[in-house]
């Protein structure tokens, strides 16, 4: 009984082995190569304002962004960009989008659903993209 | 009254065995050791090892302080506690020593002992020193931080929008802005400038 099972697992192993063979990664590499680390990459101090590349994209943010603390006790974010704010600074106001709830009331500040800004609207570093890519803007976003 | 009274006596009369020049220059060796006694143990309390020896300040503040700028950046110029929280001038370093002896009792008493006790006072700490960079016109970022040597056009442009009119005319000052650099903010609401 333990040689028949020994030998149904050589079986099987030898298989998914062979299996695996010739199967390549994405990025046309064996699956058992590790992937050189790339080179770590710093965000700009300011960037240029990227026009967006889909509508309702969030937009990207132009500067970095080190050490801005976005969370429960504060928002450094809405320093500059909130409603109260953004003339003050000159920045780009917040769109009214964010204070509506996920009823769909619009609520009399930024709703807790929009609240924490890193999760739709990232700083963007000069890099060459991984995958080739064609996607094109269209319609009114078309240039 | 009377051990008082008799010490008086002997402090105005002339010693009797010791001659002039022992008296004076022994008192100016004297002096100069126990001035540089005196300093030494203060400069010893003036550094980072010192302020991380207690867990409040090595558990919160030194952590939070880690990952931003003044700790660490590209060319390793660091700023340590006592570059931003003690005068450099001698009257306002000995006047906030004197106040941090407050801060020994609270250590005694643990009143930030916890991250939780911690958080709850935060605020209050954050705000004493807001109030006391904000009377100094922030002097110990201006330590090192020298207005006339800003070149605006390096500067990032929303950075140089502010500091060529807000800070030139000094209506604001460094702290009105940059709260919350080197340590994690306390809750914000109701703080000016936050909404």
């Amino acid at each position: 009984m333990k040689k028949l099972l020994l030998a149904t697992l050589l079986l099987v192993s030898s298989v998914v082995f062979a299996a695996n063979e010739g199967v390549m990664s994405l990025r046309s590499q064996s699956l058992d190569v590790q992937d050189p680390a790339e080179k770590l990459k710093n965000y700009p101090k300011e960037n240029l304002q990227q026009p967006i590349s889909y509508i309702q994209q969030p937009p990207l943010i132009p500067h970095h962004v080190r050490g801005y603390e976005v969370d429960r006790k504060t928002n450094k974010c809405l320093t500059c960009h909130s409603f109260k704010n953004f003339k003050r600074y000159g920045a780009t106001k917040i769109s009214v989008t964010h204070f509506i709830n996920r009823d769909g009331q619009a609520l009399s500040d930024v709703s807790p659903r929009r609240y924490f800004c890193l999760q739709c609207h990232v700083p963007q570093v000069k890099a060459k993209p991984l995958v080739e890519n064609t996607f094109e803007p269209t319609g009114a976003l078309a240039e | 009254m009377r051990v008082l009274k008799k010490f008086y006596q002997i402090l105005c009369k002339p010693a009797v065995h010791y001659s002039l020049g022992f008296l004076t220059i022994g008192g100016f060796v004297a002096g100069i050791l126990f001035w540089g006694a005196f300093n030494t143990a203060l400069e010893a309390t003036n550094t980072e090892a010192f302020c991380t020896s207690c867990h409040e300040m090595r558990n919160n503040v030194f952590e939070e302080l880690k990952p931003t700028i003044h700790y660490s950046n590209r060319s390793g110029v660091r700023a340590t506690c006592p570059d931003c929280h003690v005068p450099h001038k001698w009257v306002d370093k000995i006047a906030r020593k004197m106040q941090a002896s407050k801060e020994v009792w609270g250590k005694i008493f643990g009143t930030i002992s916890t991250r939780e006790k911690f958080e709850a006072k935060r605020l209050h700490l954050a705000q004493n020193e807001w109030t006391r960079l904000k009377a100094n016109d922030s002097l110990e970022c201006r330590n090192c931080h020298e207005f006339d040597s800003m070149d605006f056009t390096l500067q990032a442009e929303r950075a140089a929008r502010q500091h060529s009119t807000a800070l030139a005319s000094g209506e604001k000052t460094c702290i009105d802005c940059h709260k919350g650099i080197a340590h994690e903010l306390p809750d914000m609401k109701g703080v000016e400038g936050y909404q």
